[in-house]
């Protein structure tokens, strides 16, 4: 009964805040119909409008998300959209290129064939696509970060001429169009009214639950069975936590900076993190990726140019190239890098591989369906 | 007690905020409140602007035809005759006013309190609460999903175009077509503490000696005039041939000191 009471009152205080929010979003200079999911829409025909709610995995080895989850409350119905249209390649011009199409499960959601990412009519663009996975724990996307929310990310692959070179008013026009959507947006957000933002709050739904916190290492921090790591992957890790840590922090394995980590710069001549600030001091500047999944992940770099992990360690051992901006993590020795071993740089790559995630890579809930 | 208090007081000002921002006529307040209509002329210099076929000229003594001519006027602020301010209420103080489509060049602002007005203030641009705002915040003419406008947003940076200009110039090279873009935008996000670009411009004309009497019964219209060439004429000249392309760079800044001048404040139709 108390807990009926509890429930009553929470859904009479969301519905008078989303009526009210209904009323101030709805008075705007254009007229356009209320984004958010109505609780409670007219019952006619004898249907009712619900949605069963998602929570958001909390790994007990991650920090607490940043996605404003409250904004876009996860449902079974909504991540089942946000998949559907990861899946379409209706959302490119030629109706070729959908989402999925450079971001494959099995290369933990990056593109492996391909060191700059490739698109529409063949085209490539200037950088390496990035694995998708954790996105709650992010806040600013991209090489460069220029994106700087989850649910306005999808409209720059779907703009991008190289990409899938579609008008996003375009690709919401097509959706609105395509006969299976309305039921979906319907069951999803309990009226068939396809919006800008129900469209991208759906996408942000499905790609919230890419949640990699399986791997070997997870299971050995989080003590759980099947997490054993062999004595040269926990030298492995001991090296890591020493020499690679500043940059590659927590459990995201990623610190969330930009950073120079002194690649010799390629003919691209990619400015980074400069081209979103303007800001010298970020030139040839790039976020530090997270290493989750990095087994299955290559290429490596923004711009893809080593293969193999053995190669990227190789770099911070003989090949970061000393300028301006170069990282002060690299400058603390005689000579520009890091100072690993032989028998290091094997433990440390044995080390970056039980960061693999194989129920993540072969999860059926984020393959198409 | 205390809680209470502050409860019932956010609620009220939850609805107050919520009828506010309302910009369709109320019956109820019909004797209290009345309208007022913004419109904005695009002009360069003593010309009336057409796109495409009209040859202008600026002061860089450059000849130039305009394509395309678009700019977002936010964040409204009417002087009332008190001296206080009337602020439009924010979710119905976003306009675009393009060119191209000349509805959008009328902007009628509704549910004002009824009085007399000295002046107005605005901002060129996208204010960045706003830019920033969850998606399902940003409709209308913010919408990057709405075909009914040009787009303005820039998916790679996010953030507003708030002035487009484009146009064709002998002054830039066959190799570009002869095209020029100017897309400026950046409304000062901070990273790391330090900021980036802000091109947001605040404007403000007073309306000379004219008063401004916004009724129940009547609608008066300030008519505002926008001059292309004051972009170009600043304090800063800009030269088509030597920046045919002006887009998130450092020197848009310029350019956008030189949009701050662009509107100026014609004269008033009393209904």
């Amino acid at each position: 009964m108390m807990r009926l009471d509890i429930q009553l009152t929470k859904r009479i205080g969301m519905a008078v805040g989303l009526g009210l929010f209904g009323l101030s979003i709805a008075c705007q200079t254009q007229k356009t119909v209320d984004p958010t999911p109505d609780p409670d829409p007219p019952t006619g025909g004898g249907t009712v409008y619900q949605t069963t709610p998602v929570t958001l995995r909390q790994p007990a080895n991650f920090p607490k998300p940043v996605y404003a989850l409250s904004q876009n409350p996860l449902t079974v119905e909504g991540i089942a959209l946000g998949k559907t249209l990861f899946y379409d390649p209706q959302l490119s011009r030629d109706s070729t290129i959908s989402c999925g199409f450079c971001h494959q499960q099995f290369a933990g959601f990056a593109h492996s064939d391909h060191p700059l990412s490739h698109g529409i009519d063949s085209k490539t663009g200037t950088r390496n696509v990035p694995g998708l996975q954790n996105l709650a724990w992010d806040q600013e996307f991209f090489w460069d970060g220029g994106v700087t929310n989850l649910d306005v990310l999808p409209m720059s692959p779907i703009q991008n001429p190289v990409e899938m070179d579609l008008l996003f008013s375009t690709a919401l026009s097509r959706v609105q169009k395509i006969p299976k959507y309305k039921s979906l947006f319907k069951t999803a957000f309990g009226s068939d009214t396809i919006t800008s933002a129900r469209f991208l709050k759906a996408l942000s739904q499905f790609m919230l639950t890419l949640v990699s916190a399986d791997s070997r290492y997870d299971k050995y921090v989080r003590n759980e069975v099947g997490g054993e790591l062999t004595p040269d992957e926990l030298a492995g890790l001991n090296l890591f936590q020493q020499k690679c840590s500043g940059c590659h922090a927590t459990d995201l394995f990623t610190d969330k900076s930009y950073r120079n980590n002194g690649l010799p710069m390629g003919p691209i001549k990619d400015q980074g993190r400069y081209t979103i600030t303007l800001n010298e001091a970020d030139r040839l500047k790039f976020k530090v990726p997270s290493l989750r999944n990095v087994d299955r992940t290559l290429p490596y770099m923004h711009d893809g140019r080593f293969i193999r992990l053995e190669d990227v360690v190789e770099h911070y051992r003989t090949g970061v190239t000393d300028s301006p901006t170069l990282d002060p993590l690299l400058k603390k020795e005689a000579k520009p890098g890091i100072a690993i071993t032989d028998t290091e740089k094997r433990q440390l790559v044995a080390f970056l591989k039980t960061l693999s995630d194989d129920t993540f890579i072969s999860n059926r809930a984020f393959a198409p369906n | 007690m205390i809680r209470t208090t502050t409860f019932s007081w956010l609620i009220c000002s939850c609805l107050a905020l919520a009828f506010a921002a309302c910009d369709t006529p109320d019956t109820a307040f019909s004797d209290q409140s009345g309208k007022l209509r913004l419109v904005f002329d695009n002009v360069v210099g003593t010309s009336d602007l057409k796109l495409t076929n009209n040859n202008y000229q600026n002061a860089s003594g450059e000849s130039f035809t305009i394509t395309k001519f678009n700019y977002y006027v936010s964040n409204i602020r009417l002087r009332k005759s008190d001296g206080t301010d009337y602020v439009v209420p924010q979710d119905s103080s976003y306009f675009l006013v393009e060119e191209s489509r000349p509805a959008s060049q009328t902007v009628t602002l509704n549910n004002l309190p009824v009085g007399n007005y000295t002046g107005i203030s605005f901002m060129i641009g996208v204010d960045s609460l706003r830019s920033l705002a969850d998606i399902s915040k940003r409709t209308g003419v913010l919408d990057p999903g709405i075909a009914t406008h040009d787009p303005m947003y820039w998916d790679w940076n996010s953030g507003y175009i708030f002035v487009k200009l484009e146009g064709i110039s002998k002054a830039v090279p066959d190799t570009q077509n002869n095209q020029f873009f100017y897309h400026i935008g950046g409304f000062g996000g901070g990273y790391n503490g330090k900021k980036t670009i802000n091109n947001l411009r605040t404007v403000t004309l007073p309306f000379r000696s004219d008063v401004i009497s916004v009724g129940s019964a009547s609608t008066p219209t300030v008519q505002l005039t926008t001059d292309v060439l004051k972009l170009f004429d600043g304090s800063t000249k800009l030269s088509i041939a030597r920046y045919p392309s002006v887009m998130f760079e450092t020197y848009s800044t310029s350019i956008a000191d030189n949009y701050a001048q662009m509107i100026r404040y014609e004269r008033m139709q009393a209904n």
